[in-house]
């Protein structure tokens, strides 16, 4: 019985962070500040927010078994970080050459 | 345009513009379009004539057997390949015809090599290494079949629904003219309205999605359903290069899917992703589809090195040279096949530093695979070499497909590509490595495996003249390309005019009759080998002396391919008990085994996809949502089937296994001077 | 393979040893569902790339702009919405996972369908206002990139609501068999993953477009 009480609890922990760092990243575009600064803390509340479901929603963790399903996404990371990196590489280029 | 038929009409077809203008342009296309009538024709009356229909549905469309799902999968695309290569010979024809007239329209001739192109990737390529990975993986890894049998199914029917489409585009309507690139602006709807895209687009879209089905199913049986005691590194080569494939696939594919999917809305919504005006980059493009395209061809070719390690062990009697190096280098050229795209499109507009840092990391590529060559080699060395059918392929590979890969160097430099881009010269370095390395690796393949799916092996001198036909047809037909491209001649011209090039391009109008033959030569091959089964039987499962356990088990292989799972304690297991002198030892016990029941999803899924891709072909928008809502739909109904599985009992698949066991203790096995006559009934004695 | 005891055989929620065969079969479906998400996350990572490179001046084409279209209340609403949703799955998948019933997890299914209908609405009531704003996806690059990418993820939830339609029914004809418990399985990590989608979707386009 206490395990279920503790995965519910962890799922509205999860939720509660999420909505935090949703209303966090909300708030630095509707207040009245910088760019920068909104860009970098809708930037970074974003990864949190994504680690944070990852871990709460979907039990990725360290753990042994669960470092298979981690090393997946790691790897679909990396091929995902060349595709996108390449694009705005490759485009912004073009880009400057063409005007 | 009709609610009911889309653009669909009586003239869409060549039987009408050959009737109105009947020029030999028109003939030819008339002629083609004929023959795929009456080809589906007369096999409909085969099959009804010879009442196999019930057999056919029964035994291939409803099956959930790898192995035969493979088979299926391999006669798709010798099909398919029996049209490209056609193709091939008909465009070299025209050129080595026109400074005489030529006979084809450009229009006809930019179909042609669209079609070849697509065709020769999508539907003879990936086929072929979809089925040689579904019928060999699940059996060297001590499995019963792959993960997820039911999608295997569905698989093979998205990717025959994309073969249908291109083969409807031969007799209803046109092909893209696009090159099996589909580059825009060129093929958006602006210059390009008519049907000819859209074939390509759902062919290409279609088909993707069941090789990326492939690719998870791959992937995921090679993950989880290992015999017990086979790890990683005890796993044959073609394994670990499926598993990369497998991998590559999952990744590869959604580029395509996404750029195909963008140009379709680009065509038939007015979307602006690649159009020439409001905010278009037809870059972005060449960019999203070579993002799929490079790693693609790593794809065909790694199952290709994976036969090219079986081959070079079994046909000298030694263990592979150099595993670990392989296996590393393997997952280099998976990974670092993602990071080369723009070599594709190197004089395309980019500075320096891109062009660079590209060329740099395509000519890091091809370290691993020369680490390969060298283990390969180092493998034949002081080895006991036979030279039969899959040896040969494996030495035309060698001294082909290294000047391929070289070519491949001079093309990695941006500035030599910029003045051989888009030339001969580009043509002849692809089909360089795509022949010799990919095509050759499947057809040894297939020489290497058939026995274990068939229960008889090929006529090996008919293979022999096969396999040489192919190689020197390669070499007339491909080689002079390089010298064609070095004087300047540009790729996909139905017509040139300097005379310089008229003498190489008759010889490669030579060659490609050469090829044509050697094609022929192969379905002789099969078929004569097929007449002379009995002849050519090897029940006992292990014709070429082997060293993986698909060789452990009768041939054809059963159903259930292992009677009971074996438990793995070393690489290549079965050279390893054969060395100890223990192999075949009779289990103790048998269990019942609970295999997949026959189902109709994979077929009707086919038959739905080709419907919905010829109704967005042609605009027949109602059709288009039935087709579509039919996949769900059958998915659904799949869903509530509550008996999904048979069981075959113990006592059968003992009987099985103790008639072959003892079959085995009966007989008196061969030694390898004996391998390819009728005394070779599979069992291998040892060499002494 | 010696982790058949293990109580974490795959990603998502396990149902554990407790469900015996159901867990043990959920390995490789649930690992095999996983790689087909990472290959969705590469198409949604190819149109988020097409996405930035069409939000300069080019890819406007003199179009309407994020400015001019983006309803952020709106945009708060539908997050709002699928987070709930989110936690609600999780709800559900305990309530598999700790047997209470087959009528329990079909409750907290049809909240996750109600606040994920709750957010298809809001958007298609967005895309409903931009298109009489003019901005329409034929207008320019930067929107038919908007609208592929925020469309894509809209068909996503979408077919995430049939397959809640289907699970109820085979909840009520068939109950809690092994197989309906891997689907729900396989759906809560599908929904979940959704999720992380749209916090890219939110931050990148959204936000990021409003700053």
């Amino acid at each position: 019985m206490s395990e279920a009480r503790r995965e519910r609890r962890n799922y509205l922990l999860g939720t509660g962070l999420s909505i935090l760092l949703t209303l966090l990243a909300f708030g630095s575009v509707i207040g009245p500040f910088g760019k920068t600064i909104a860009l970098w803390v809708i930037s970074v509340s974003a990864v949190v927010q994504i680690l944070v479901q990852l871990r709460f929603f979907l039990h990725i963790g360290l753990g042994r078994q669960k470092r298979e399903d981690l090393l997946l996404i790691l790897f679909s990371l990396l091929l995902l970080s060349i595709m996108v990196g390449g694009t705005l590489w490759i485009l912004t280029n073009l880009a400057q050459r063409m005007t | 345009m009709s609610p009911w038929f889309g653009r669909l009409n009586w003239w869409v077809t060549p039987f009408s513009d050959a009737i109105a203008n009947p020029n030999t342009n028109n003939l030819v296309a008339a002629g083609a379009a004929a023959l795929v009538v009456v080809g589906a024709l007369f096999t409909l009356y085969f099959l009804t004539r010879r009442h196999l229909w019930g057999r056919l549905w029964h035994d291939w469309l409803t099956t959930a057997d790898h192995k035969k799902i493979g088979i299926m999968y391999v006669v798709l695309a010798l099909v398919m390949m029996a049209r490209a290569v056609i193709e091939g010979v008909i465009m070299r024809g025209q050129q080595a015809a026109v400074l005489h007239g030529g006979f084809l329209s450009a229009d006809h001739f930019g179909e042609l090599f669209s079609t070849h192109g697509t065709i020769m990737i999508f539907f003879v390529a990936m086929p072929l290494i979809i089925g040689l990975i579904n019928i060999a993986v699940p059996l060297q890894i001590g499995a019963r079949d792959v993960a997820f049998p039911v999608m295997n199914q569905v698989s093979l029917g998205l990717t025959t629904a994309g073969a249908a489409l291109v083969m409807v585009s031969l007799v209803i309507g046109k092909f893209s003219t696009g090159g099996w690139t589909a580059y825009p602006p060129y093929t958006e709807a602006v210059f390009n309205p008519g049907v000819g895209p859209d074939y390509w687009i759902w062919a290409v879209v279609i088909s993707g999605f069941g090789s990326m089905l492939s690719g998870i199913n791959f992937a995921v049986t090679i993950y989880k359903l290992r015999a017990p005691g086979m790890s990683y590194m005890r796993m044959p080569l073609f394994t670990w290069t499926a598993l990369c494939t497998a991998i590559m696939l999952i990744y590869a594919m959604p580029p395509v899917t996404v750029s195909s999917l963008m140009l379709a809305l680009d065509r038939n919504l007015g979307f602006h992703f690649f159009t020439n005006d409001l905010g278009g980059n037809m870059m972005n493009y060449a960019n999203i589809f070579w993002m799929f395209g490079h790693p693609e061809v790593y794809i065909l070719v790694l199952p290709a090195y994976g036969v090219w390690s079986e081959v070079a062990s079994t046909f000298t009697a030694k263990t592979l040279y150099g595993y670990t190096s392989l296996v590393i280098a393997t997952m280099a050229i998976a990974v670092i096949s993602y990071t080369v795209w723009l070599h594709h499109f190197f004089t395309m507009g980019q500075g320096n530093s891109v062009n660079i840092a590209f060329g740099i990391a395509t000519m890091v590529i091809a370290v691993p695979t020369g680490v390969k060559v060298y283990d390969w080699m180092a493998t034949l060395w002081r080895g006991r070499i036979r030279m039969t059918v899959p040896m040969v392929y494996l030495t035309g590979f060698f001294i082909l497909f290294v000047i391929g890969g070289l070519s491949g160097m001079m093309l990695a430099n941006p500035t030599i590509d910029y003045q051989v881009h888009n030339t001969l010269f580009l043509v002849a370095h692809f089909h360089n490595v795509l022949i010799p390395g990919v095509l050759f690796g499947m057809l040894a393949g297939i020489h290497y495996w058939f026995p274990k799916v068939f229960g008889f092996r090929l006529e090996e001198r008919l293979g022999l003249w096969t396999a040489w036909l192919w190689i020197g047809g390669f070499c007339l037909t491909f080689l002079p390309l390089y010298v064609l491209g070095l004087l300047g001649m540009p790729r996909r011209m139905p017509s040139f005019s300097d005379p310089a090039y008229a003498p190489w391009v008759l010889i490669a109008g030579f060659g490609a009759l050469v090829l044509l033959i050697a094609m022929i030569m192969l379905f002789v091959t099969l078929w004569v080998s097929a007449r002379h089964r009995d002849r050519l039987a090897v029940p006992l499962g292990d014709p070429w002396d082997g060293r993986s356990l698909e060789w452990a088990i009768p041939a054809p292989a059963p159903e259930w391919n292992f009677a009971v799972i074996p438990r793995i304690t070393a690489r290549e297991a079965f050279a390893v008990e054969k060395a100890r002198g223990d192999p075949y030892t009779r289990p103790t016990a048998y269990q019942d085994i609970t295999l997949p029941k026959n189902t109709a999803l994979g077929a009707s899924i086919c038959m739905a996809a080709t419907l919905m891709g010829f109704a967005l072909v042609w605009h027949i928008w109602w059709l288009a949502a039935l087709g579509l809502g039919l996949i769900p739909g059958a998915l659904i109904v799949r869903a509530f089937v509550r008996e999904t599985e048979r069981v075959i009992p113990a006592a059968e698949v003992a009987r099985a296994h103790d008639a072959w066991l003892d079959a085995i203790a009966r007989a008196a096995g061969v030694t390898r001077d004996a391998e390819t006559e009728t005394a070779n009934r599979g069992l291998a004695a040892p060499d002494e | 393979m010696n982790n058949r005891m293990s109580a974490h055989l795959h990603p998502g929620l396990n149902l554990g040893p407790a469900h015996g065969a159901a867990h043990e079969r959920s390995e490789t479906v649930l690992f095999g569902f996983w790689v087909f998400l990472m290959s969705d996350f590469i198409t949604f990572g190819i149109l988020f790339a097409t996405y930035a490179a069409n939000t300069g001046h080019i890819g406007l084409a003199g179009g309407p702009g994020p400015g001019d279209l983006f309803d952020l209340k709106s945009i708060g609403l539908q997050t709002g919405f699928l987070l709930a949703s989110s936690l609600t799955c999780g709800m559900a998948s305990l309530s598999l996972k700790y047997d209470e019933g087959a009528s329990r997890v079909a409750q907290w299914l049809v909240v996750t369908a109600l606040l994920g209908a709750g957010f298809l609405a809001f958007e298609v009531r967005d895309f409903a206002s931009m298109i009489s704003s003019g901005g329409t996806p034929m207008r320019s690059a930067w929107l038919s990139s908007l609208y592929a990418l925020v469309g894509l993820h809209g068909l996503h939830v979408t077919m995430g609501l049939i397959w809640i339609a289907v699970m109820l029914a085979l909840l009520a004809v068939v109950g809690l068999s092994d197989r309906v418990k891997t689907r729900l399985l396989l759906f809560a990590l599908y929904w979940h993953f959704l999720d992380l989608l749209w916090i890219g979707i939110f931050s990148v386009v959204f936000l990021t477009g409003m700053r």
